[in-house]
Parts: structure tokens; C-alpha cells; sequence
């Protein structure tokens, strides 16, 4: 009898296994539990669909058909919740009371936004901007009212923030330290991005620490830890996402910030894998695309017999989805004391781009407004490659390190002959 | 066909003219536009002397004509002023010296790139009027040394054969002369015919491999100054080997049983000779014997031979070796002196040198009383003049008072060059005519004439070979500059020689010249006492003279056509009518290496250079080929001085220093050292090189070595080397090292300097002219910087609002900063495109191919690179994913993809 492979969640994590698991044949008969009714779309598309650059459709990744015709079940929709692992049993529970047996079990719950434990956190108009729900129900408040706040200027934020701009709103984004995305841009990077947004429309309230969030029903205003307010009749909290280990930890599953996983992404419970911003690996947690995918690949292969894949956690690369706005960051982009820093600057046309070496390694790498070279620094700085005979011409780029390289083995090569 | 000018419709036309610059002398068609004053340029087809062909130089006339560096008005101490004002001030001044200190008081210091009209008057003015022989001629430092040859030899000052010879020789030896550079014309000719004759063979005698051994069968690179050891073993060899020609020599020479004791003591046996010299002693025998047995033997010398404290005496050892043979004014033989300028020979010819007289007349009594009779001159000059280094000598120290600088720059030129600088500082009266405003020696002038350039002078020029072509003007005199011989003669009549320099034209003078040329020039037994006779020219019509054909002297009633050849059949110039050949004693140059000062500096010219470069500097494209200033020096003396190829050092020797980069080039001699003649004060910090070579003349000549000075060098320690280029004239920094080179459309500083700078982005800004970023505002220009600061790696460029390149810095720790050529390049492009914007600041042009919008954020691919992978066969997202990871992250490619799919 065929195997059962149950897979919780139909994000992205657990749509990239399914691609990767029916690209290569598979020996499983495969039931999908997701919450939200849909096939399964492109969680970062939520952006561009609520600036309006994008449809739902345009965003879905397979949508029901392509489940049927995989021979996969898809179970989705808020009653197709599932709400236990009975692992001793190996079954499933789902909130209508279904219940499903399984060989091996993925959990690819994903995460939940955190919300400030704020007082008015719960008034209406307060909101996350994770899913297509929330994106619907923003485009809706945008219709009816003018006034938002975006807490939080981290790259979800600041898209929520011109997302509701680009609808008309005006929106102020709220953030505690003074450099937009500080996660990711250093302090002259997040001035150009602050000074570029403003200049779209965007506020910012910035070192600021929210108190509290006002209203009768509905979200009114905010209040600063300095005294100051905002009016708001609608809140976006973008201040970060915690795994969604709330299964996991019921039936007793090992966890600590996320469901720890071993390099194979197999829980302490060997007929059960994670993978996604639910788990913890080697301490660390997720929340971009990027590592996900490899996740999905090592564990497609794993689950496939294949069993020789580790996943091993890289930096990771971001980008801001705001059209027009072009920036990427990876590694330790701020430098350590003993670091160096090549800096290119065409600030009127806002371009601003930082490479920081070590011991003649990239160790990280920050571009704004001219980001092309961003996944040439990130491979090097994944191979730990030794940037010494192209460090004159990093900066401007792979091709020119490229052409030189070749001049120089060409040199090498012509010296050789000489010398023989 | 007679045609000197012909119309190409309303504002365009041609003109035959010749070049500004080397002895070749090339014919040149201009063709003119009246309208923005330009002019194109190419060879005359016509014209014996380049058949066509144009070197770099002579091509890029065209572009030296601007009016922009001119000197377009008279000048007395830097004011404005009227002619005849400036005229007064001049005749004055020269006239009250005269009267309290004689006439020995004053003095000429005139160029071989006057025409022979200017020279002419010049020389007349100061040995006729005057009355002293104190007018010499940058030809001093040229080819003074072929003069006392051909003097001591042949009787005359005469060249015996032409360009032909080159071209039926079968045997040329290229002695002293980087004939590649320097006459690229006659090198292309003697390249062709090597070509079409393989058995040709060609030897250089060059210190240096230079690229004139290109075309070498034979290269002997003898030591500095041992040419005299070489050409008396030849004619020790050609003794040995019976090849002395007796019926020539016992017909028409002296001399030869003295000269050939003299060559076979100093030759000795074969391998101490080659010894001495630094040569392979195959090689060495290989030359004598290919000398030996090629009849048809030309010998071209140049200045590696004239500069020397003992170039006369080379001069002769190459002319004994011609002279026993018989090998001399027949088709493909002979010596051939090769001159540097385009009129030195036209110089030479009016006696514009202080140890001659005029019309290849010295200074015996019988010339002087024949000179006197035939100008009516009230003061004749009796004996020789000071004599250039001599001149700016008695100058500085106070026995010339007043001198007269035409068309040259002996603050560049001339050898311990700040003694000349420290002379002119305390002359009392400093007059310099030049086209040009700003030269070095203009500097020190208390009266500034505007003199025409070529372009708009119009006169003769007499060529290597003897030929006589018309400059002529291609526009009317630009402003209020005159033409030289305009301006002496308004200076004489002011003095008071009004009738004997009014002269209407130009061809009024050179009448005169053809006139004098003439004049008592036949012995008794009826044959010429001079060389130098065209007087059939002296009857010559102003239209005739407008027309003249080139032609090579003597143009009398022997020779109506003029003649290629003298000497085939003896009849020197001499007292009994024989050549000498003088017995050399060979002498190694006066200073020699010692501790102190280990290397031999050897001076010289670059191809795309001419002189002190104030006429070809502002020719963007001859300012390409070498732009700076540098030392070459041999691999082994580089690695024991510490010095890597690029970086500075500093040559010094006992009368001055200099500092330019070092290139590493084997090819020369371990122990000598190069550098180029032409770097001025004015386009370089420390880059002139006169100020470090000894003033060490020829006994006879006078003639400067400048070709050998013992030094020595220590490297530089920059701290920083860097460059700018600047659409806009930038003022020099302060710093040790600047070089400036003009570009198409911007000027180019070369820079280094021994502090570090602390603030290295906003000094480049200032030294853009900028005090700081804020200031850029101002004029709307965006700043654009690169920093490796743990590299101190620092660069910068400038764009306007029109998206013009504005201006680059760049600096670096050492010499590794991007070549400039493409950055030059960006500053002709109307608009700079997003590509060579980004690039601007590697120095490189964009790399790689236009990869075209990013569509991939995440990867970034470009549509360019799908599109090509499209049609490579990725029809569908996956498989242009798979192919180049488009797509494959974030996926908000995907319907870009899937369009350019559809498209493709």
C-alpha cells in the first residue's frame, strides 16, 4: 500500500515541496491541509496585490485543478483547520472533525505576525498584513477611509505603507529606530529609501515607541512613548512573525522559538518533518523565501529516499518589492571593527552601494538604487571566495571582474610561454 | 602640373605648403575653409620629398591652428600694447645698449623654424648693421656639428646627396638617428623600399633598440660616444680590405695616409674594438663587412652624432670612410646628414649662426669686405659671435645686456636650462617673437611680439636634401600678429636702417638672398667658390616666387634645374678643389660616469612630439601616443634602485634634477638611462630635463652633448599618485609631480606628491574648483565617488544636467589607476549613456554585453539575456529558469517572462 504523506500548511514552504516532490516520481499519496480556501499563491505577491500592480490570480502558484491533476488532496479552507497530530495514532485532526492518517508528516505551519501586547491592539482596524484576507480587508478600509498607520519599517511595513499610499491613503509608517529597514540598510541606504518614500508620499514617525492605540470599536489614534499622537483609522502591525508552533508543541513535539529540525529538517519525531518559518534550525528561524526553497529541495529529496541533501543555512539576500524602489542586502552589511568598506555614491540619482570585506572575503554587501550586482557579491560571499584580484573592480560589477580576470589569466598564461 | 592653389568652391580651397616640423621637409596640399579658419590636411603627391606621405606630426596640423594659446598682440611686460610702442621700446633698447656698451652687448638667439626670408634679415640686421656676430640659432644644438664637418671636409657646408640615394642604396647605416620617430616620412620610404628589395640591407648604430631597428638587418647598440672607434675601425677595415678607392682619393682627397694611422691606432685589433664599444664581435665584422662589399652604401647621421662633445670629429670619421671609398655623390651613396627642423638648412644657408657670415660665407676678410660691398653695410660684424651656451653665458654674466629671442625656447632647449633661466633673469632687456603666449622663456620677456605662425607665414624653406620648397600662408596674419621678417625690419628702421630693410615682400628679400648667393662667386679659373649659389632666383618675379617648385640648390647657370648630387667627380670648395679626411683622434664624452653620478642620461625625441611642444601639445591626438614625461631605464638598473615601472624618480646630476616616471625598457644599455627632450615648465612640474645635462660643446661646433651627462637616481616616495581630466582648465595643485596633456575636449593632469591627503574626496573637488559637495549645486552638476579607503583607493567624476562628462579624479596609493584613454573618450560623448555612467568610475568601458532592464529582480536578469536564452530555445518560464534562475525566487518575474516568450 502506498505511503501516506501528510503535509499542514499550503504556503510556500509547502508548495515548493510539492513541486519539488512531483518533479521527481514520488511513492506517496499526499493529502494538503491549508487553512486559508484557496490553491496556493505567492505569499510575497501580497504586496503588489495590494498596490494593485497585481490580481489574485496573477499571484496564485497552483491553484485547485493542478492539485487534482497531481493526484494530490488538497484540504483547504478555515474548517480544514487542523487542529491536532495525534502521533501516537500517526493521524490528524482537522476543526471539522476529519481524520486523517499519515506515514510521514510534514508541518509546514508557517508563522503568525506578532501583534504589540499593546493596550486597543484588538480594537477594529488593527491588522497584520499577512495574508490575502488581510490584503482584502485593507483594500477595503483604504476605500472608506484616509488615515493609516503602518507600525513597524521593516520590508513588510514599508510595503503595506505604499500599498495603502498607492490606494490613497496617507500613511505614516511608525518605526523604533531611526533608519527604515535597518535590518537590512545601513544608515545611509535607509536615509535615501526614507527620503525616496517620502517623496511618494510616505510619512515617517521615526524613534518612536507606540503606547497605545485609542478608539471607541474602531482604531481612532496611536499614542507615542514622547506624548505625541496620530489620528488612525487604521493600523497595520508589521512589527515581525513568530513560527506557528502551536501544533507542534500540543502533541509534544520538541521546540524551542521554532520546531527544531535536524540538517534533514526531521523533527524529534523521526516519521515527522518540518520545514518553513515554523521550524528552528541550528538556532535560527526564517522568514524569507529563499531558505525555504532549499528547505523544500532537502526535503523532497529526503522524503524521496534520495537521502543525501543537508540544508545548511546561508545569508540571505532581501529585496523591497516596492516598484521603482531597488535595494538589496545580504550578510554583515554594517562591518565588524577590523572590516573594510568599498563605497560607491551618485547620490542624486540615489545610488549608494556598499561592499564590506574581510580578510579579503565579502562578508556582506548593501545596494540601493542600482542593485544589479547584488547576486554576484552574494555568490562570492557564499563561496568565501578570496576577492583580492578583482577588488579593483568589485564594485562596478561580474562582467568587468570577469574581463579582467580573463586579461590577467590570459597575462599569466602568456608569461608562462615566455618563461618556458 | 604648375598648380600651387585651387578653388573647391566658395570658401574652400587648396594650397601647397610644407610641414611645420622635422628636416624632411614634407610637402603638404591644405585645403582651407576661409569661413571657421580650418583646414584638412594631406601629402602632397607632388612633392619629392614625401611623395604623399604625412607622419603623425604633419597630419595633425590641423589641429595646432586654433588662436586659443596664441600670442595675437604685442606685449611689454605682460601689458598690451601698440606695435609702435613695442617696436620703439625694442629699437631703443637695443640701440642705447649698443651706443653705451657696442654692439658685442647685444644679441639674437633665432630658430631653425624661421623661414629664410625671416633668417635672413635677422642675420643681415646684426652683422651688417649692428655689427656683431651675436646671432646664433637653436640649430646650434642640431646639426652645428654636420656644419664643421662638411666644412672641414668638403670646404663647404655642403650635403652631398639627396632622399633618392636611400631608395638606390644597397647598404644604409642609420647612425645616431631614431629615424622611426623622428623622420617618420624618410623611414616609411627607406621601409618600402627594404620591403621591395630584400637585399637591402639596413644596419642601425643606436646606444638604444629603438623602433627604428624595426627595419634592421644589423643593430649595433655601441656604447654613448664611441662612435668615432667605430667609423675608424671601418676605415682601418676598408684599408685591410683593399677597399679604399685610390684613383678618387689620389684625384680629389687629402689626408687619407694621417687618417688611416690615426684609424688603425685607435681600432686596434677586433676584440678590444668591439670591446669598447659594447658590441658582438660578429656583429661588428659583419658591419665591416657588409660595408666593405656594398658599394652603394648610404650613411645617415643624425643628433646621436651631432651632440657630442666631439661630434665634429664623428662627423668626419663617418665622411673618411665616404671620402676613401669614393662612395659619395652617386646614386645610393654617401653621407647624409639628416636635420631636425624644417629651416635649419635655410639657416645655415643665410649664415645665421654666429660662426659664419652669411651665404655659406665664413668670416675671412676678403667675405666680409665682399658682404659689405654687396649689402653697403655700415657696421660689418668681423669675426665670429657667441655661440648659443656661450651666449646665455655672457648674459648671465652681464656682457650681453639685451637679447632677442625668435621662435624658440631655450629655457627648454638648451643644456643646464636654469642657467638659462638665472641669464635671463638678469638681462636687461628680454625680447622675445613667438607665436605662441605662454612659453617658459616667454616668462622672462620684458617685450612680447605676435608673430605668425605657420598657417599664415609665407616664405622658403630648405629641406635635408638641399631642396628649396615655399611655405606658404593659408591665412592672412590672425589679429595683429606680423610675420618675423616684418617685425625685424620695422625694428631696424626704427634703428635707423630704414633703406637697407624696406622691403615690400617677402620675395624682395629672398631676391637678395639669391642675389648674394651669387655674388663674386666664380674663381679666376672660372669655377664656384661656394656650394651655395641660387642666383638664378635673383631675377625671380613675385609671381615666379609665388609659384616656385621645389628644388634642390644650387639653382645657377650651371645647374638651371638645380642638382641632386655633388662631389662624384671631386671639385670641392677647398683651396686646391680635394676633400680632407682628417685624422680622428677618438674621445669619450668630457664628464664621465663616477661614483656620485653612476648613469649616462641620454636625451631624445618622441615620435608625436615636436621641440618644446608648444605647437604639437595642443593637438589632442598627438598627445595620446606618450603623455608624460619619463625615464626609461634598463631592468636591472630599475630593480637596484628600487623602482617598479610607472613610479617616480628623481634624475639629478651636478647642474639640475628632474622627476618623471621610470619605464622599464631593456632594450637599452644597463647603465644609461632616457629621457624625452620636449617636457616644458609650462606643461610639467619637474618634467623639463635641460635643467640636468652638462653644458659640455664641441671644441668646434660648439655643439651641446646632449646626448650623455652622468647622473644619478633616486626613487620618489609618493604617497599618492592620481589624475585628472577636467572639461574645464583646471589650476595645478600643489603637489611634486604634475604633468598636464591636452585632450580632445579636456585637459588631463597627471599628479602625484609625497603627503598623504586627509580629506582625499573633497580635495579632488577642490582641486576641480569646487570647495566642497554643496558647491557642485551651483552649477548643477551631480558628484559621482568611489572609495576604497583600506586601498586609499579614492575617485570621483562630475556630470552635468545635460548628462555630459564634467570631470574625473582619481587617486591611488601607487601607479595602478585605470588607463584614461576610454575616461578621455567619455568627454566627447554628447550624453553619457546609464552603462558608461556606471562604469565611468572603473575607468573601463562597460563590460560584457548590455544585459538590457532587469526583469529578475531577484538574479538580475536582464530582458535582454532572456530574450537571447528565448531564442535559444527556452520556451517556457521553467525553462528559462533553469537555464539562468530567472524567476525562480520571488517569481513576480513570471508573466514578464511568459511576455517575452510570446514576443520572442
Amino acid at each position: 500500500m502506498t505511503a501516506k504523506l501528510v503535509i499542514i500548511g499550503n504556503g510556500m514552504a509547502g508548495a515548493k515541496l510539492l513541486e519539488e516532490l512531483t518533479a521527481n516520481d514520488h511513492a506517496y499519496d499526499i493529502t494538503v491541509f491549508g487553512n486559508e480556501p484557496y490553491g496556493n499563491y505567492n505569499r510575497i505577491m501580497l504586496s503588489p496585490l495590494l498596490a494593485g500592480e497585481k490580481t489574485i490570480n496573477d499571484i496564485m502558484i497552483f491553484d485547485r485543478p493542478w492539485y487534482e491533476q497531481h493526484g494530490i488532496s488538497l484540504q483547504a479552507g478555515e474548517d480544514k483547520t487542523v487542529v491536532k497530530i495525534d502521533r501516537l495514532r500517526k493521524r490528524v485532526i482537522t476543526k471539522d472533525g476529519e481524520i486523517t492518517p499519515y506515514d510521514r508528516l510534514v508541518i509546514a505551519t508557517g508563522s503568525n505576525p506578532f501583534m504589540l501586547p499593546i493596550e486597543g491592539a484588538d480594537l477594529d482596524g488593527v491588522m497584520s498584513f499577512r495574508d490575502i484576507r488581510d490584503v482584502e480587508n485593507m483594500i477595503s478600509l483604504s476605500k472608506r477611509h484616509k488615515k493609516a498607520v503602518v507600525i513597524g519599517a521593516g520590508l513588510l511595513g514599508l510595503e503595506a505603507a505604499m500599498g495603502l499610499t498607492d490606494r490613497g491613503m496617507d500613511v505614516t509608517v511608525v518605526h523604533n529606530t531611526n533608519i527604515p529597514l535597518n535590518r537590512q540598510l545601513d544608515e545611509e541606504a535607509g536615509s535615501l529609501l526614507q527620503h525616496a518614500l517620502e517623496t511618494r508620499g510616505l510619512n515617517f514617525k521615526m524613534n518612536a515607541s507606540t503606547l497605545a492605540l485609542k478608539g471607541q470599536e474602531r482604531v481612532e489614534k496611536i499614542c507615542f512613548a514622547d506624548g505625541s499622537e496620530l489620528e488612525a483609522d487604521m493600523v497595520v502591525m508589521a512589527i515581525g512573525i513568530r513560527p506557528n508552533i502551536q501544533l507542534a508543541q500540543d502533541c509534544g513535539l520538541y521546540c524551542q522559538n521554532g520546531i527544531v529540525v535536524s540538517d534533514t529538517l526531521q523533527t524529534y519525531d523521526p516519521s515527522i518533518y518540518a520545514l518553513g518559518e515554523c521550524i528552528e534550525h541550528r538556532g535560527e528561524t526564517f522568514g524569507l523565501v529563499a531558505p525555504l526553497y532549499d528547505q523544500a529541495k532537502v526535503l523532497a529529496n529526503h522524503l524521496s529516499e534520495h537521502g543525501v541533501a543537508q540544508f545548511q543555512t546561508l545569508p540571505t539576500a532581501t529585496k523591497l518589492k516596492v516598484t521603482g524602489i531597488h535595494l538589496f542586502s545580504v550578510g554583515n552589511f554594517l562591518g565588524t571593527d577590523t572590516s573594510e568598506s568599498i563605497i560607491y555614491r551618485h547620490s542624486q540619482q540615489g545610488v549608494y552601494k556598499k561592499i564590506v570585506i574581510e580578510d579579503n572575503q565579502i562578508i556582506g554587501a548593501v545596494l540601493y538604487g542600482d542593485t544589479q550586482e547584488g547576486p554576484f557579491y552574494h555568490e562570492l560571499l557564499d563561496q568565501q571566495m578570496d576577492i583580492r584580484p578583482i577588488r579593483p573592480y568589485l564594485m562596478f560589477g561580474q562582467a568587468l571582474c570577469e574581463a579582467q580576470s580573463e586579461i590577467m589569466t590570459s597575462t599569466t598564461q602568456n608569461n608562462t610561454e615566455v618563461a618556458a | 602640373m604648375n598648380v600651387i592653389a585651387k578653388s573647391l568652391g566658395s570658401s574652400t580651397h587648396t594650397k601647397h605648403t610644407t610641414c611645420a616640423y622635422c628636416g624632411v621637409g614634407c610637402g603638404i596640399e591644405a585645403s582651407i575653409n576661409e569661413k571657421d579658419r580650418s583646414i584638412k590636411v594631406n601629402g602632397l603627391a607632388e612633392h619629392p620629398a614625401n611623395l604623399g606621405r604625412l607622419c603623425s606630426k604633419g597630419s595633425a596640423l590641423d589641429q595646432t591652428i586654433s588662436l586659443n594659446e596664441r600670442l595675437l598682440e604685442p606685449k611689454i611686460n605682460n601689458e598690451t600694447v601698440s606695435w609702435d610702442a613695442a617696436l620703439d621700446k625694442v629699437a631703443n633698447g637695443f640701440k642705447n645698449i649698443i651706443e653705451q656698451h657696442g654692439p658685442d652687448a647685444v644679441a639674437f638667439y633665432v630658430s631653425g623654424q624661421l623661414l629664410t626670408e625671416d633668417y635672413y634679415v635677422a642675420n643681415k640686421l646684426m652683422k651688417g648693421y649692428i655689427g656683431s656676430a651675436n646671432i646664433d640659432t637653436n640649430s646650434r644644438l642640431c646639426m652645428s656639428s654636420s656644419v664643421v664637418g662638411h666644412k672641414r671636409a668638403f670646404g663647404t657646408d655642403t650635403v652631398p646627396g639627396c632622399y633618392d640615394d636611400f631608395e638606390h642604396a644597397e647598404l644604409i647605416t642609420l647612425v645616431g638617428s631614431n629615424t622611426a620617430w623622428c623622420h617618420p616620412v624618410l623611414f616609411q620610404r627607406i621601409k618600402k623600399y627594404k620591403e621591395n628589395n630584400p637585399h637591402v640591407k639596413v644596419v642601425v648604430v643606436d646606444p638604444r633598440r629603438t623602433q627604428t631597428c624595426d627595419i634592421a638587418d644589423l643593430h649595433l647598440p655601441i656604447n654613448l660616444g664611441t662612435d668615432v672607434w667605430l667609423f675608424n675601425g671601418l676605415l682601418n677595415a676598408l684599408n685591410l680590405q683593399n677597399k679604399i678607392h685610390s684613383d678618387y682619393v689620389q684625384q680629389h682627397c687629402d689626408g687619407l695616409d694621417d687618417a688611416l694611422a690615426q684609424a688603425q691606432k685607435s681600432a686596434g685589433d677586433m676584440a678590444t674594438l668591439a670591446n669598447n664599444l659594447g658590441v658582438n664581435i660578429d656583429d661588428l665584422t659583419q658591419f665591416y663587412n657588409w660595408f666593405c662589399q656594398t658599394e652603394k652604401s648610404v650613411t645617415l647621421y643624425s643628433q646621436g652624432v651631432n651632440q657630442s662633445s666631439s661630434g665634429s670629429d664623428k662627423v668626419n670619421s663617418i665622411l673618411n670612410c665616404h671620402l676613401a671609398t669614393g662612395r659619395i655623390g652617386k646614386p645610393g651613396m654617401g653621407p647624409f646628414s639628416m636635420t631636425g627642423q624644417p629651416n635649419a638648412m635655410g639657416g645655415r644657408e643665410v649664415g645665421g649662426l654666429a660662426n659664419t657670415l652669411a651665404a655659406h660665407m665664413d668670416f675671412t676678410e676678403d667675405n666680409v669686405q665682399r658682404v659689405q660691398r654687396f649689402w653697403q653695410a655700415p657696421n660689418m660684424a668681423t669675426q665670429n659671435g657667441l655661440m648659443a651656451v656661450d651666449m646665455f653665458n655672457a648674459i648671465e654674466s652681464g656682457k650681453i645686456k639685451a637679447v632677442w629671442v625668435m621662435a624658440t625656447n631655450p629655457v627648454v632647449s638648451l643644456p643646464n636650462a636654469d642657467q638659462v633661466k638665472r641669464a635671463l633673469e638678469k638681462c636687461e632687456l628680454v625680447v622675445i617673437s613667438d607665436c605662441i603666449d605662454q612659453t617658459d622663456t616667454g616668462d622672462f620677456a620684458h617685450v612680447k611680439l605676435p608673430a605668425t605662425g605657420w598657417s599664415e607665414k609665407d616664405g622658403t624653406v630648405t629641406n635635408s636634401e638641399r631642396r628649396i620648397s615655399r611655405q606658404r600662408s593659408l591665412f592672412p596674419p590672425a589679429c595683429h600678429a606680423m610675420h618675423d621678417w616684418q617685425i625685424i625690419c620695422e625694428v631696424a628702421k626704427r634703428m635707423g636702417f630704414h633703406d637697407a630693410f624696406n622691403y615690400q615682400t617677402q620675395a624682395d628679400i629672398f631676391r637678395e638672398h639669391a642675389a648674394l648667393s651669387g655674388f663674386e662667386n666664380s674663381s679666376a679659373a672660372n669655377h664656384k667658390l661656394r656650394d651655395f649659389d641660387i642666383s638664378a632666383f635673383a631675377q625671380l618675379s613675385n609671381d615666379e616666387y609665388e609659384h616656385l617648385q621645389p628644388i634642390q640648390w644650387p639653382v645657377n647657370n650651371d645647374f638651371p634645374n638645380g642638382r641632386d648630387r655633388f662631389f662624384a667627380n671631386g671639385e670641392f670648395f677647398t683651396e686646391n678643389r680635394k676633400a680632407k679626411l682628417l685624422a680622428i683622434e677618438p674621445k669619450l664624452p668630457k664628464n664621465l660616469p663616477s661614483n656620485d653620478y653612476p648613469l649616462r642620461l641620454n636625451t631624445g625625441r618622441i615620435r608625436d612630439q615636436w621641440h618644446t611642444m608648444t605647437r604639437t601639445a595642443l593637438a589632442a591626438q598627438l598627445n595620446q601616443h606618450i603623455s608624460q614625461p619619463y625615464v626609461e631605464m634598463h631592468a636591472d638598473d630599475a630593480k637596484q634602485h628600487k623602482l617598479l615601472e610607472g613610479e617616480l624618480v628623481r634624475v639629478h646630476s651636478k647642474w639640475g634634477e628632474m622627476l618623471a616616471p621610470v619605464t622599464i625598457n631593456s632594450q637599452l644599455k644597463s647603465g644609461d638611462i632616457f629621457v624625452p627632450m620636449h617636457w616644458t615648465a609650462k606643461l610639467s612640474r619637474t618634467g623639463r630635463v635641460n635643467p640636468v645635462v652638462n653644458p659640455e660643446v664641441d671644441p668646434f661646433s660648439k655643439q651641446p652633448e646632449s646626448k650623455h651627462t652622468p647622473v644619478q637616481v633616486s626613487p620618489y616616495q609618493a604617497a599618492w599618485f592620481g589624475f585628472v581630466l577636467s572639461r574645464e582648465e583646471v589650476t595645478w595643485p600643489e603637489c611634486d609631480y604634475v604633468v598636464s596633456a591636452k585632450g580632445s575636449s579636456h585637459t588631463r593632469l597627471e599628479l602625484a606628491h609625497s603627503k598623504t591627503l586627509n580629506n582625499p574626496i573633497q580635495t579632488m573637488l577642490q582641486w576641480l574648483g569646487f570647495e566642497n559637495e554643496q558647491a557642485l549645486q551651483a552649477q548643477n552638476l551631480e558628484l559621482l565617488s568611489f572609495e576604497d579607503p583600506a586601498l586609499s583607493t579614492y575617485r570621483i567624476a562630475l556630470i552635468d544636467n545635460n548628462k555630459q562628462l564634467h570631470a574625473v579624479a582619481m587617486l591611488a596609493p601607487d601607479t595602478q589607476l585605470p588607463e584614461r584613454t576610454w575616461l578621455a573618450s567619455q568627454f566627447a560623448q554628447p550624453e553619457l549613456n546609464d552603462r558608461a555612467r556606471m562604469a565611468l568610475l572603473s575607468g573601463y568601458a562597460p563590460a560584457g554585453e548590455d544585459i538590457g532592464r532587469i526583469v529578475c529582480a531577484c538574479f538580475s536578469v536582464g530582458e535582454n539575456t532572456i530574450a537571447k536564452a528565448v531564442k535559444k530555445g527556452c520556451c517556457s518560464p521553467q525553462l528559462v529558469g533553469e537555464k539562468l534562475k530567472a524567476g525562480t525566487n520571488c517569481g513576480s518575474c513570471v508573466p514578464e517572462i511568459k511576455a517575452i516568450i510570446a514576443n520572442g
